[in-house]
């Protein structure tokens, strides 16, 4: 019943620190603006805007939908945020599909964004609330235990999270977008950067970005006008489960493995690792790549630094399912555009349109993106072909 | 204006546009009944009617299943280190030094874990399992906070296995 | 297209201070009877979940998170959330429902504007740059507004005042309201101005609270064998930021809002709006096309009580109701964001 939407631009701006040529209006309007040339489009052409991004407090603006209706060219037409926290990039890009595959739209832009350099994003992520009974311990002091518990479980090589940092850097310095660009990134570089939350290392965690990410989707009839190869989505899902509640099994979450589950059957996948060429998977801090191996069913459980370590997520070594060939989010991370990126670089594979980073013949790839405690999941699939 | 004026005048990029709220917080019907009990140096779960899950700290409903938590479940000083890591990074506010380890610890009679730290043992002795004891601060210290109990230490008890640890066990 | 049923709607008191309850359990209360008026359960009986809720309200970051706390949500469910009025997470349900990802939605919004200064916490919607560092509040625009009308001889004090008087008349009837009674145009007219020129009586209080409303097609209601209201048409538009680039004395998004919508396909008994300020009324009967025989606000609308973030929802589901209930065949409901009606969102609602 849905009906078929697809991808027909993409925008991206650099991902660096600080932007600081540009006011937020400016920022989100680089992307949009971008996105729109890719597709041959002008702001006349676009029927409704979606905008997404995490946390207002990050930059201090409170619902900043109202304030860039003028920059996006909303103006007398349907706006809307989506806030899902750090998977608002993929849930955003999920919920703007929805307009056109419900019928009720026929192109619609979708922007997500984060300028963390405006405010201050750490305070807004640590600031102690009165009556917290939680000592907080910044998101290193969340997952770090889930980490060491994922090493127990699977008696991995200690190196397995070092050797993620270095593949994804190697990977992000293909792609001149990519904000961290170290090109001569090596394992020991990694091992030997500051320790922060044991196991994790300076290195082996996902940079703070200012950055925004578009995607024009449109119909199948409107999709013929694209000047490039359509990105046909294949499938959409969403899944959300408690941050803690006795017993939940947070080393491979339900709702990852359900949401996976989930696309895979719309998108026809039945061997994620064979019947998928790339993925650009959430991968903020280096264990997170063996762990999301298993969570969304490309290893088996307890295998999946195996993978890693063989190289088969390695474009450089010719690995049979290149992960993050963008860089991942541990090459940029502007928070509320980090989801739609990998959602936009996925697309970009099997466009034949990513350029040095793009793995050859691509076909169908996997966009995932996850937020909170890990427990708030968003994944697609993009073809080149509709079916 | 003299071109020489007009040379010091550097152009603005950027403006500081500090914002004021302020916020009157209340603390929860579960979390005030929660920290009061913790002020009188009690750790005070909450049961789920419908899974049996012991919730600490209690948010009045259970998660999983979406019902409201009532019964109270007085806890043991005594935990068990369900994960836990070394912190090398300094907690903004808290003036204990790095490295230090904070753990997830299930209380026994608890199902769930929370944050603390663990303290006068060695960092590199930590592990999952490991039996650990709160040590509070003196009485007089105590306020509606978590921070009453200063940390947790190492207990002389066997190690618990890990697929045992916080489960529910049949009454 | 799908047609879609509002088959369950309840809110919860408005209030000017909750007190000590957090999110969860302001949640709670309403989605329980939300559910048990169609018979089920938990959010594991529907196919999608959407809130709405704004962090700064209550001053913390990730505060909707909790939410998920109220729903039961283990297995994991289809979750989502939007910043802004429930009303919106409305409509993204509906567009689950229409590509056929969803049969069913539950809908809630909340809001605990009592721990802060409501309308000086939304002064930082403005543009960061240009207008925030003015600390221009939300009633302050309003006020502009009505000036503005005034000047142009749109209304009168005197119609603003009858716009409040016939609020609190009509939320005698409704138990969940704020403010209520019997009080005469001159009476208002006696008391002094608060933000010239508005009075104090012109702004709706601030109230916390919750609403939650299940939505479904049609063929699911009547699965479930309850009664509902049709959603024949829904829209939303915003407009410029910018105060000077827009005429504050009309709404053109709702304009435009209502047409997409096909309020004027039929005649519009009862129309719920959203508007904060008695002014705005006025204007929005306008651009609506609402003529003296539609009862607007038979609530009290939000003069009567305003739950940030649920109130817009509640619009749609006061009309739901009276639809459900028999007492009405066709209404209009409207939703608004953002200073001084600068996003607009407007729903038609049919009996079966």
């Amino acid at each position: 019943m849905a009906e078929l939407a697809a991808v027909v631009g993409i925008g991206q701006t650099k991902y660096q620190t600080k932007h600081k040529t540009v006011s937020i209006a400016g920022l989100v309007r680089d992307a949009a603006l971008k996105a729109l040339q890719d597709a041959e489009l002008t702001w006349d052409d676009i029927d409704a805007v979606i905008v997404g991004k995490a946390p207002d407090m990050f930059e201090g603006m409170i619902m900043p939908e109202l304030y860039l209706t003028d920059a996006l060219g909303c103006n007398g037409k349907p706006m809307l945020r989506v806030h899902t926290a750090g998977s608002v990039g993929g849930s955003t890009a999920i919920v703007a599909a929805s307009y056109v595959q419900s019928g009720m739209f026929k192109r619609i832009l979708t922007v997500t964004y984060e300028k963390q350099s405006e405010s201050n994003a750490m305070w807004a992520l640590s600031n102690a609330q009165p009556f917290s009974v939680h000592l907080n311990a910044g998101a290193g002091g969340f997952f770090a235990p889930i980490i060491r518990e994922y090493m127990r479980r699977t008696n991995a090589p200690s190196d397995a999270g070092i050797k993620v940092a270095v593949k994804d850097r190697l990977h992000g310095a293909r792609n001149p977008l990519a904000h961290l660009q170290l090109p001569n990134i090596t394992m020991k570089e990694v091992e030997d950067s500051p320790m922060l939350w044991e196991p994790l290392r300076f290195l082996e965690s996902c940079p703070s970005s200012d950055g925004a990410c578009a995607l024009v989707i449109s119909n199948e009839e409107l999709a013929k006008q694209s000047p490039k190869k359509p990105a046909w989505i294949r499938g959409t899902a969403m899944r959300s489960e408690p941050t803690m509640y006795a017993g939940r099994e947070e080393v491979s979450p339900q709702a990852g493995i359900d949401c996976a589950k989930d696309v895979y059957a719309q998108a026809g996948i039945t061997n994620p690792r064979k019947d998928l060429d790339c993925a650009e998977v959430y991968v903020p801090f280096s264990w997170y790549e063996p762990m999301w191996l298993e969570n969304l069913g490309f290893a088996e459980k307890g295998e999946g630094w195996k993978l890693t370590m063989e190289g088969a997520t390695s474009l450089d070594e010719n690995g049979d399912i290149p992960w993050n060939c963008s860089g991942g989010v541990l090459s940029s991370n502007p928070i509320g555009a980090s989801g739609m990126i990998r959602f936009a670089e996925a697309a970009r594979q099997v466009r034949g349109d990513a350029g040095d980073h793009q793995v050859d013949g691509a076909k169908l790839a996997l966009g995932h993106a996850y937020g909170g405690g890990a427990q708030f999941f968003a994944m697609w699939v993009v073809g080149s072909e509709k079916a | 204006m003299s071109d020489a004026n007009k040379e010091a005048l550097e152009p603005i990029t950027g403006i500081e546009s500090p914002v004021y709220l302020d916020y009157n917080f209340t603390a929860g019907a579960a979390t005030a009944r929660y920290l009061s009990k913790v002020k009188e140096g009690k750790l005070v779960g909450q049961r789920c009617p419908s899974c049996r899950n012991v919730y600490i700290p209690p948010r009045g409903a259970c998660a999983a299943c979406g019902v409201a938590t009532t019964e109270e479940v007085e806890l043991s000083n005594k935990a068990t280190v369900q994960s836990f890591t070394i912190v090398h990074i300094p907690i903004p506010g808290n003036p204990i030094k790095p490295p230090y380890v904070i753990a997830n610890l299930i209380p026994d009679g608890a199902n769930i874990s929370f944050l603390h730290l663990l303290s006068e043992c060695k960092n590199e002795d930590v592990r999952i399992g490991m039996r650990v004891e709160a040590q509070w601060k003196d009485p007089s210290e105590w306020t509606f906070a978590m921070e009453n109990i200063k940390y947790y230490t190492p207990i002389d008890e066997p190690d618990v296995p890990a697929e045992e640890i916080g489960r529910l066990k049949d009454a | 297209m799908r047609d879609i049923a509002i088959v369950s709607f309840v809110q919860s008191d408005c209030v000017r201070d909750a007190g000590a309850l957090n999110e969860v359990e302001l949640i709670m209360p309403v989605i329980r009877k939300v559910l048990d008026n169609v018979g089920i359960q938990s959010a594991q009986d529907v196919d999608f979940t959407c809130s709405g809720s704004c962090d700064y309200l209550q001053g913390a970051a990730f505060a909707f998170v909790l939410g998920v706390d109220a729903l039961g949500a283990v297995p994991p469910i289809k979750e989502s959330h939007v910043e802004m009025d429930a009303a919106w997470a409305l409509y993204e349900a509906v567009l689950k429902i229409r590509m056929g990802q969803a049969d069913s939605a539950l809908l809630y919004g909340f809001g605990k504007s009592s721990p802060g200064e409501l309308p000086i916490v939304l002064s930082q919607q403005l543009d960061p740059y240009y207008l925030s560092p003015l600390w221009l509040d939300t009633v302050s625009s309003a006020a502009l507004q009505a000036r503005a009308m005034l000047d142009n001889g749109d209304i009168t004090e005197a119609d603003m005042a009858e716009v409040v008087a016939r609020s609190r008349k009509n939320a005698k009837s409704n138990p969940h309201a704020q403010l209520k009674g019997d009080v005469s145009v001159d009476e208002l007219l006696a008391e002094p101005t608060y933000l010239s020129p508005l009075r104090m009586h012109d702004c709706c209080p601030i109230s916390d609270g919750a609403s939650a409303m299940v939505i479904a097609t049609v063929e699911k209601a009547k699965e479930w064998g309850k009664p509902y209201a049709v959603l024949k048409g829904i829209d939303h538009r915003i407009e410029s930021h910018h105060f000077g680039a827009r005429d504050l004395t009309k709404s053109v998004s709702t304009e435009i809002a209502a047409k997409a919508a096909g309020v004027a396909n039929g005649p519009v008994e009862v129309a719920e709006l959203y508007a904060p300020f008695s002014h705005q009324e006025i204007i929005l009967k306008k651009a609506l096309g609402l003529g003296d025989d539609t009862v607007i606000n038979p609530s009290g609308g939000v003069l009567a009580g305003n739950q940030m973030m649920a109130s817009g929802l509640s619009r749609v589901g006061e009309v739901a109701n009276r639809i459900i209930k028999g007492e009405i065949k066709r209404g209009v409901a409207h939703a608004t964001s953002g200073h001084a009606l600068q996003q607009n969102l407007v729903a038609v609602l049919e009996g079966e």
